[in-house]
């Protein structure tokens, strides 16, 4: 079978399959040479690394890179903690559950960052307008600790979570999991270890690709932080950045490698569990 | 994608994305479990405690926002000069009216173009990426397409001012300014958009593109179908649920993208989420501070008439697949 579809495959040139990677190449790959070269020329026909360098001792930077690390990570780990139960649940349990989650899952979709920062402005407000005389008001000045704030976290979850429910719920697709946890079952494993061992290394890829998302999401986000008035690396980059143009697109650059270099280390990590379990 | 007949081996199932195949696709390929194992289901009470802390966390993060903006739209600010809270529409049809309009109007325009392009463009080069007989192709664009989706904001308008912006590289390189070209157009920001849609179109529907059966392919040609005839009749019918799906996305994405448009053009090409961030950093009148809760429920009604239009077209065609 596999070898009819690559005799198939090798039969036939397929110029339009280049053609369309071709183009897609140019369109993806020319604004970033065209940015790395904006962000070394001198105009005087040579090259030079001083936006680079300047950035490096630029004041703030590493706490913005920090607090942006941190909260990725935070909700990641927030985000598979209460989605996977979820849609586990669905599957193994009531399916009547799988059209609630989709609709919470869906909903943050269909309300626009830009709408969502609105309410939570809303609701911070309560704080100091009904709570200011109340213990509660405490929790209105916990969940906004620059160091890290709760608040964003909710938002990045909430952000986040149809992104990784689609990603979760295609891998679900592909796998059999009443099938999987019964074999299991039969086999004596207890729930946990049923999950743990059997269903989870089956959704090893789209567990990666939802933190692929989250974490991507959660760097490149700007919206709320800035309106809120917080300081992740989005927010500082475009503070810092306004004041000199060429700077201004050399951080950019150095945005975008870190985001790649942030997957790339997520997909290696992958990459070995996944041949771990092989071999 | 659960009309196989027969359980599949594991190797076939793999064998979709052409060869060498993504280990973590390769699963016991009998998504259609039988209807008996599909009502011998655990005890359905333990199964609510599963989606609990979704649940609760959802009521927190998403329903008090909610609230706030209800609660908000309708009532006069605190900075009134007839005092905060009272029941008004003021703020409602002031958001309605005028500029406020024209960016609500654009927003919708520019989000329904770029995700139609997005969609259209996608999906060939998703497919021709997951057919790819290199591995290495399809996971580089895999994860380049997981940095770019969500490549949006600030930076990416400062690389698109340095490539195509009036003292972009292309732009005087190329000579750009002789044909008319502009950046800060609404053509300029769709452009821009696409850089980060495209991959999220590619993100969303490889997965469904990997889901497509090698065998479904070989059943048509052995009944004769040509390629067109496969794609017309068996892939796309198939794709059509992810497609829509994707298509929201996004609309969605686009709709709600703010720091690109405000880094890049300001508000010189009118789009409501620039219009929400100048009304919540008090670029408004004394007085009018809800109004940016009313905008914003102007968006968030405009993102629930689209689902309303999607959700039964969607529904309609996975009806078959389940």
């Amino acid at each position: 079978m596999a070898q009819l579809t690559s005799q198939t495959a090798l039969g036939r040139l397929r110029p339009g399959r280049a053609g369309v990677l071709l183009l897609a190449a140019i369109y993806f790959f020319v604004p970033m040479g065209a940015s790395i070269w904006f962000s070394i020329d001198d105009y005087h026909g040579g090259i030079t690394f001083n936006a680079y360098t300047k950035l490096l001792g630029a004041p703030g930077f590493l706490d913005a890179l920090y607090l942006s690390l941190e909260l990725a990570a935070a909700t990641v780990v927030v985000l598979l903690l209460i989605l996977v139960p979820a849609l586990l649940a669905a599957r193994l349990g009531s399916p009547r559950l799988r059209p609630v989650i989709e609709v919470m899952c869906s909903l943050p979709l269909v309300v626009p960052v830009v709408a969502l920062t609105t309410g939570i402005v809303g609701v911070l407000r309560w704080g100091p307008e009904y709570f200011a005389n109340s213990p509660f008001f405490q929790t209105f000045v916990a969940i906004q600790n620059p160091d890290l704030p709760a608040v964003l976290l909710i938002a990045y979850v909430l952000m986040a979570l149809p992104f990784a429910y689609r990603a979760l719920d295609g891998g679900l697709r592909g796998v059999d999991v009443v099938t999987l946890v019964e074999a299991a079952r039969n086999c004596g494993a207890s729930y946990p270890r049923a999950v743990f061992s059997v269903v989870l290394p089956n959704l090893r890829s789209a567990l990666l690709s939802a933190s692929v998302l989250t974490v991507a999401l959660v760097l490149g986000e700007f919206t709320t932080a800035s309106i809120l008035g917080f300081q992740p690396f989005s927010v500082w980059i475009n503070s810092y950045g306004k004041t000199d143009g060429q700077m201004s697109v050399a951080v950019s650059m150095i945005s975008l490698l870190v985001v790649w270099v942030v997957l790339l280390l997520m997909s290696v990590v992958g990459n070995r569990g996944r041949k771990a379990a092989r071999s | 994608m659960t009309t196989a007949p027969t359980p599949v081996p594991t190797s076939a199932a793999a064998d979709i994305s052409g060869g060498g195949g993504t280990p973590g696709t390769a699963t016991p390929a009998s998504p259609a479990a039988p209807t008996a194992s599909r009502r011998r289901r655990a005890g359905g009470n333990r199964a609510w405690l599963g989606a609990l802390p979704l649940m609760v966390f959802f009521a927190v993060g998403f329903g008090l926002p909610a609230i706030a903006i209800a609660i908000g739209a309708f009532t006069t600010s605190p900075d009134a000069p007839s005092g905060g809270g009272t029941f008004t529409m003021s703020n409602l049809t002031a958001s309605l009216q005028g500029g406020y309009l024209t960016a609500l109007l654009g927003s919708v325009k520019l989000s329904a173009l770029t995700a139609l392009i997005g969609t259209v463009i996608g999906l060939p080069l998703a497919q021709a990426v997951a057919t790819s007989r290199w591995r290495f192709v399809r996971e580089a664009v895999q994860s380049g397409s997981g940095v770019l989706a969500n490549f949006g904001g600030v930076p990416l308008a400062f690389m698109f001012v340095a490539t195509l912006g009036n003292a972009g590289e292309v732009t005087t390189g190329l000579g750009l300014k002789k044909y008319g070209w502009s950046l800060y157009t609404f053509d300029g920001l769709a452009v821009v958009y696409l850089y980060f849609l495209i991959p999220l179109m590619i993100l969303t529907i490889t997965p469904a593109l990997e889901g497509l059966r090698v065998q479904w392919r070989e059943a048509a040609a052995n009944n004769g179908a040509t390629t067109f005839q496969y794609w017309r009749h068996v892939a796309l019918p198939v794709l059509l649920p992810s497609l829509l799906g994707g298509y929201v996305l996004l609309f969605g994405a686009s709709f709600a993208a703010y720091a690109t448009a405000e880094a890049m053009v300001g508000s010189s090409i009118p789009l409501i989420s620039m219009q929400i961030g100048d009304a919540l950093s008090g670029n408004v009148l004394v007085g009018q501070g809800n109004l940016a809760l009313a905008l914003g429920l102007d968006m968030i009604v405009v993102a629930c008439l689209v689902m309303a239009i999607y959700l039964p077209l969607q529904r309609r065609s996975a009806k078959w697949l389940s």
